[in-house]
């Protein structure tokens, strides 16, 4: 049987070596529930592991471009039990570790543990809730403990004294905020960065990803050398956005050019996290 | 005594916030308990209320409206003589010393129909700090006057686009600006919602209301009164006026929500009547939301009662039945701003007609020995010009 929940997660990143594990972020059905499926499952030929957002009206963590995907996937219909479905019908045709990205309060809506369950039964292998910090994580954790599933913790520059509790806790893998403020493409990151994230290593179990301005594929390059996993986002839902022109101009080739340009976008950050070695 | 160490009020408040604020709300709350009982602290928080609010403000016995009503003695506390016309600069000043006594240069805040970010623009002028406001595009019309006063003052004002362009997408982003400038930035939340310290602390610099309240009912009345009325959108004028009063359980404390067109339409802002348990802003309270959680648009005539939640303290008060939640329509208010301008001169803020127009119809109710207090807000000048466009025919 197929090692599936947080153990999958862990696997994946440790077997990277070297290399960092490439983790690209979309939206669940941005910019359409046909079109995000396409997008996800051709990610998945070379993603190590997937982070699936979603959308939400209020995400307080995100900066223009990741609410704006957040807001065409609601416009175009997208329900968390729709967003549910659809990493069924991905898991159907890929192994890839998928990492559901969420706000708290979906999440209280639907029960903490029937979302839980239906991760596992839709074959989720873990959970980000940006909103969530430790001290409010108590009853997920333990969910997440029950049914073997990832609560991938996010940690800041502004952490200070409280890394060690979050990362000790960290399942799947520890998640590095790269600089203050919201999602969002970046030029350059914190100065202390490398020491930040070889500070949250030491003290976690679990493999140390970073994620937040990810953009570039020099980016990538630079981060691979010290974590083991590079979290890019806004830099793919941006390109979702040409696609969703596209469509609305009528204009399905372009579309397809489109999503063509953004798989051909996401595999050069994906070779640039395999250049470290 | 809530709250609890955790920044609960019974099962609502908390911090859920993205973890690069956790340590500024912990280093928030330590600054906050250690100044609260600063000797300095307290000395000039008090000389500014005094000095430069006006306060003590009146508790006034409105007479003709009483008369007019035929019913319980009907009192209303003044906050509308505040210096800006509201309530708002009782927070605004204990924040911005706070932020000021420990080495902040910048504030920043977030505003529905202005007054808070008047409120805030004003200390920072005071006590000379950078200041910068996000309001809702759609607010930023509504409210043009009060625009131009924040710039007036030195402030500068950014449109928020995102979501309903209203208070809430506006305090979202004024969270996002935080949580990146949130090493040199002091955050000024105008109402008792937000992550734990904030809905203690902005009832704390608010209870001055009651705190004065009580002592001017006892001198003018020789008792408590029967009942306190407050209108409630995020709710720190009523939580300000509740708070001393919520050990004497002989006093009702009556929160007033927005109806908007009525709470059986999906136009209103009821968040209590028609929310559910759920977090906004980083607390754990009662919100309008669809079943998969997404925050619905709040609607009100008043920019100020205009919020899709309330303040966590507000839930708990109202789930553990310490206070009643009533709402009032958009006409209500507005009938209830005409009637208290004729009968009394006083011109109220829409949000605050609210409560004036609920005190008429329970104050109805109760025999001539009873005692009911309203407190007014703030001043209505801010709303004359949105009222003129609605009633200007009918009143000529």
């Amino acid at each position: 049987m197929t090692i599936r929940g947080r153990e999958a997660i862990e696997n994946r990143l440790r077997q990277r070596g070297k290399r960092a594990a490439f983790i690209p972020f979309v939206e669940a059905g941005d910019p359409n529930e046909a079109y995000s499926l396409q997008l996800i499952v051709e990610l998945a030929q070379f993603a190590d592991v997937i982070e699936i957002g979603i959308p939400y009206s209020d995400p307080l963590a995100d900066g223009p471009v990741i609410q704006a995907g957040s807001l065409r996937a609601l416009q175009a219909g997208m329900t968390l039990k729709k967003a549910l479905a659809l990493i069924a019908r991905v898991r159907a045709v890929t192994n890839v570790p998928i990492v559901v990205f969420t706000y708290v309060n979906p999440v209280i809506q639907y029960g903490p543990e029937r979302l839980l369950q239906a991760c596992t039964e839709v074959g989720a292998d873990g959970l980000i809730i940006p909103d969530l910090p430790y001290e409010e994580s108590e009853e997920i954790r333990q969910l997440a403990d029950r049914f073997k599933l990832a609560l991938i913790p996010l940690i800041s520059l502004t952490s200070q004294e409280r890394i060690t509790k979050i990362a000790a806790s960290a399942t799947g893998f520890a998640y590095c905020v790269s600089s203050l403020g919201v999602t969002g493409e970046r030029a350059n990151f914190a100065a202390d960065l490398e020491e930040f994230v070889k500070t949250v290593k030491a003290a976690s179990p679990v493999p140390v990803a970073v994620g937040f301005g990810v953009s570039q594929p020099e980016h990538v390059r630079t981060l691979s050398a010290y974590a083991d996993g590079v979290i890019v986002g806004s830099a793919l839902v941006r390109r979702c956005q040409e696609i969703a022109a596209a469509q609305n101009a009528h204009q399905p080739e372009l579309a397809d050019k489109a999503l063509h340009e953004l798989i051909q976008f996401a595999r050069s950050l994906s070779d640039a996290a395999a250049s470290a070695e | 005594m809530y709250p609890d160490q955790n920044g609960r009020f019974g099962e609502f408040g908390g911090k859920y916030v993205p973890e690069t604020l956790m340590s500024a709300l912990t280093t928030l709350e330590e600054d906050y308990s250690r100044l609260i009982q600063d000797t300095d602290f307290q000395k000039q928080l008090r000389y500014y209320l005094r000095n430069y609010s006006g306060r003590p403000t009146p508790l006034y016995y409105a007479r003709h409206f009483t008369e007019h009503v035929g019913g319980a003695k009907i009192y209303l506390k003044r906050e509308d003589l505040n210096h800006t016309g509201a309530h708002k600069i009782n927070n605004t000043l204990g924040q911005g010393l706070l932020a000021k006594m420990t080495g902040k240069k910048r504030i920043i805040a977030e505003t529905g129909a202005g007054q808070h970010g008047v409120a805030s623009a004003t200390v920072a002028a005071l006590l000379g700090l950078q200041c910068t406001v996000f309001m809702g595009e759609e607010d930023m019309e509504r409210q043009a006057l009060n625009v131009f006063r924040m710039r007036l003052l030195g402030t500068e004002v950014v449109p928020a686009t995102s979501g309903t362009k209203t208070l809430k997408d506006a305090t979202n982003e004024a969270i996002r600006y935080w949580v990146e400038h949130v090493t040199d930035t002091y955050y000024i939340i105008g109402s008792v919602v937000g992550p734990h310290p904030y809905p203690m602390m902005v009832r704390d610099f608010q209870r001055v209301i009651g705190d004065e309240t009580k002592e001017q009912i006892l001198e003018q009345e020789g008792r408590l009164p029967d009942a306190i009325i407050a209108c409630v959108g995020g709710g720190s004028n009523a939580m300000g006026i509740f708070y001393p009063f919520v050990h004497d359980l002989q006093v009702k404390l009556i929160g007033i929500e927005a109806a908007g067109e009525g709470i059986d339409t999906p136009r209103h802002a009821a968040s209590i009547a028609k929310g559910r348990k759920g977090v906004l802003h980083g607390s754990m309270t009662l919100l309008l939301q669809d079943e998969y959680g997404q925050v619905q648009p709040a609607h009100s005539i008043s920019a100020g009662l205009d919020y899709p939640g309330i303040g966590p303290e507000h839930a708990h008060l109202f789930t553990s039945k310490r206070a009643s939640y009533e709402p009032i329509t958009d006409q209500e208010a507005l009938d209830a701003f005409v009637t208290l301008a004729r009968v009394e001169g006083i011109i109220p803020a829409l949000e605050s007609a609210h409560a004036i127009a609920y005190a008429e119809k329970y104050a109805k109710t109760l025999p001539r020995n009873a005692i009911v207090i309203v407190n007014l807000s703030g001043r209505g000048d801010k709303d004359v010009h949105t009222v003129e466009r609605l009633l200007g025919g009918e009143l000529a």
